[in-house]
């Protein structure tokens, strides 16, 4: 026990030792804020892998580490989609995941949002759309925000985060950067139907 | 291996470790795969192409490892009513590769197992994908299958489905528990919920873009796939790689291994109960990222490795900040070592739990961190002699209790050792391009990468088309052969340290179902 609290003792607080500690802390002060205006409470967050190659989730497993903190920032991820507020996605959704991605979001109460994570779950990204990938997780369900990066930093990750709460949010403000925009304006048929898409080749 | 006796010509396979290639009929097939089990040989991957185009029919490839090297056996079948013998009978972890053969490419087996592995009823059952005539319909739609788990049945016997969307961050399965109590009778896998046609996506690409696919296979390996990929692109051209760009590869290759590793301690103490070891583990991964970010620009270095060398070389200042970097991990993974191995609760959880034994162990062909943990002492890196790591002089983790301690003792050991490797690495880099370019490559070559990840060996067989396209190209993960060998760890161990016990092999799935 001596040495797990000296320990603690001797790493201190991390947040002190980011090496760029400006751009960084400033995402989280503005999402501490927004979570606040917005919910009032903790965020949280149900993180659906439909796809991806797992380096997506290598980063999002990273907003945990002490240097970003999100906990500290009021938003946890959640075992269940009942119990979440907004769904991480990452794709490109594939077609054995395609019906439990669907499942997932009804399952996730409403009001609920969805921030697709990576090139993949942008668009489809390397992978494309394939006779065993649908593209982007917009392809299965509504999106509000969409990460790109392969995989995106946790920062973006961040970002995005904070710019699906701030689209949410009655009277918010424009903030978004330029790592992570929301889909186009045009407002995504809510359907449950899935399509298919033809198979398209796309260079890398 | 030496197939002469069996009546088998060989011959020599493009490939940065021996390697020796073997047309077999189906009876050589059964005696060469014998004869390499008797001769304590394992299977590394089997799978199948599509060769009709050719007047070739279909070609099954069989890949055997032993201390000579590897061998591929390749067995043509005339047509798709011919069937090939059941490899399962001789190594168990045939049984998945041999269905995944069938659905994507649609060889039949004569095993008794004839369920599905790969399909998923996303596609007719009577289509293969990686055939060279398929057509996918836009009127496929994406369904469900009702597959044949095993049941067990009994007096209090219960089924507990989990998955495939898991209760934490991590990749889809579907796990099927049979348990009385808590106590697990039987587990069940069913994977290939994140199959992306990754092998027919490949056909599409130029030859030398490949790597890009390659390095997204499994995004925790990517040096590690990217290495395999442009290893055997370079055998198929016969490129030697600038010896500075293959010590910078291998600096790639260990730091994502720690990177990994340290992950995964963390993610071992917080399964079992100490979240104190996630913050701390998940702070010094985050440092490594970071500093991979700064030296490489690129936080999980993919797209690092390229065929030919690799993208960035390294300065004076990197080289200073990654010594300074692995001084401070030694001092901190020591501390927590320790700290780990004297906390009783801690090792209460790990001691025992999910055990494999070194003779299960080889018989179920382990492979990787979790068969150094269950007395496999295989290591690529010392095993065979690819530079830089014939100047290195790796010592190979060795454990032998193949439970989840061990495991963990394996990480220790070998994040320890990553770290001299990098500080070797950096100290004694040889001055010399970082990057060649590529000879013209040749129609209708094949060339085999394996390279020793952090999860195990990562394997790529690659084959040329005409014009430096890729006839096909078959990424294999370590997964392949640990994940049944999971199944049989957690027979007798309760449900609540599953989590513990599958975090301790940590698979990929990406990998796995492609």
């Amino acid at each position: 026990m001596w040495y797990v609290l000296k320990q603690i003792a001797k790493t201190g607080i991390k947040t002190e030792r980011l090496p760029e500690p400006a751009a960084e802390m400033v995402v989280a002060a503005r999402l501490h804020e927004d979570i606040l205006r917005t919910l009032g409470r903790a965020l949280t967050i149900r993180q659906v892998d439909a796809g991806s190659c797992n380096g997506c989730e290598l980063e999002i497993h990273a907003l945990g580490n002490p240097y970003y903190n999100i906990e500290g920032a009021g938003i946890k991820f959640v075992a269940s989609p009942r119990h979440a507020d907004m769904l991480l996605v990452t794709g490109p959704v594939s077609k054995h995941m395609a019906i439990a991605l669907r499942r997932t979001y009804d399952a996730t109460p409403d009001p609920k949002l969805v921030v697709a994570v990576g090139d993949c779950g942008c668009t489809g990204g390397i992978f494309g759309e394939s006779y065993a990938t649908l593209g982007g997780v917009g392809s299965v369900i509504p999106v509000d925000v969409a990460v790109p990066g392969c995989p995106p930093s946790p920062t973006a990750l961040l970002q995005g985060i904070l710019a699906a709460i701030s689209t949410a949010a009655p009277r918010s403000e424009p903030s978004l950067s330029s790592s992570a925009q929301p889909l186009p304006e045009t407002p995504i048929e809510r359907t449950h139907r899935i399509p298919l898409e033809t198979p398209r080749d796309g260079a890398i | 291996m030496n197939v002469s006796p069996l009546g088998i010509a060989a011959a020599t396979l493009p490939s940065p470790i021996p390697a020796q290639r073997c047309p077999v009929s189906s009876g050589q097939l059964l005696t060469a795969c014998r004869l390499a089990w008797e001769q304590g040989g394992q299977l590394v991957a089997l799978w199948a192409s599509d060769d009709r185009d050719r007047d070739r029919g279909f070609c099954l490839r069989v890949l055997l490892r032993d201390s000579d090297g590897l061998t591929l056996l390749e067995h043509t079948l005339p047509d798709e009513g011919a069937r090939y013998p059941d490899l399962s009978l001789i190594f168990p972890v045939a049984n998945r590769m041999q269905r995944a053969a069938f659905d994507l490419v649609g060889v039949q087996c004569d095993a008794e197992d004839q369920r599905p592995w790969t399909w998923q009823a996303a596609w007719p059952i009577d289509c293969f994908p990686l055939r060279r005539d398929f057509e996918p319909s836009p009127k496929w739609e994406a369904g469900e299958e009702d597959y044949a788990f095993v049941k067990v049945a009994g007096d209090g016997v219960h089924e507990i489905p989990v998955g495939p969307v898991h209760a934490g961050i991590i990749e889809p399965g579907h796990f099927r528990f049979q348990v009385v109590g808590e106590k697990v009778l039987r587990l069940e896998q069913r994977l290939g919920y994140v199959h992306k046609g990754i092998e027919k996506r490949f056909e599409t690409l130029n030859i030398e873009d490949g790597y890009r696919l390659a390095g997204r296979v499994s995004g925790d390996s990517t040096v590690a796939y990217a290495w395999a990929y442009a290893q055997a692109l370079e055998a198929i051209t016969s490129l030697d790689v600038p010896s500075r760009a293959s010590w910078l590869r291998a600096l790639c290759l260990e730091r994502e291994r720690i990177a990994n590793h340290l992950g995964d301690l963390g993610y071992l103490g917080n399964d079992g109960g100490f979240a104190f070891g996630l913050a701390q583990f998940s702070r010094l991964k985050e440092q490594v990222l970071r500093l991979n970010r700064d030296v490489f620009g690129h936080r999980l270095l993919m797209d690092m490795v390229i065929p030919g060398g690799v993208a960035h070389d390294i300065e004076a200042a990197a080289v200073a900040a990654m010594r300074r970097q692995c001084f401070e991990l030694r001092h901190e993974v020591r501390i927590l070592r320790e700290i780990y191995d004297e906390h009783a609760g801690l090792q209460d959880r790990f001691r025992s739990c999910g055990q494999v034994s070194p003779e299960l162990a080889t018989k179920l062909a382990l492979t990787g961190l979790a068969g150094r943990a269950s007395g496999i002492a295989h290591d690529l890196r010392c095993d065979f002699f690819c530079p830089p790591y014939d100047t290195l002089g790796v010592r190979k983790a060795a454990q032998s209790d193949g439970d989840v301690a061990a495991r963990v003792a394996v990480r220790f050991e070998e994040v320890l050792e990553s770290l001299r490797l990098v500080e070797t690495l950096v100290e004694a880099m040889p001055e010399s391009e970082i990057i060649v370019p590529l000879p013209e490559v040749p129609t209708y070559a094949v060339g085999l990468g394996y390279v020793e990840g952090w999860r195990g060996p990562v394997l790529i067989a690659l084959e040329s088309g005409p014009g430096a396209s890729i006839r096909r190209c078959h990424p294999h993960d370590p997964s392949w052969l640990n994940w049944p060998v999971l199944e049989h760890a957690v027979i007798g161990n309760i449900v609540p340290d599953f989590p513990l016990i599958n975090k301790s092999f940590n698979l990929s799935y990406s990998g796995h179902d492609l």
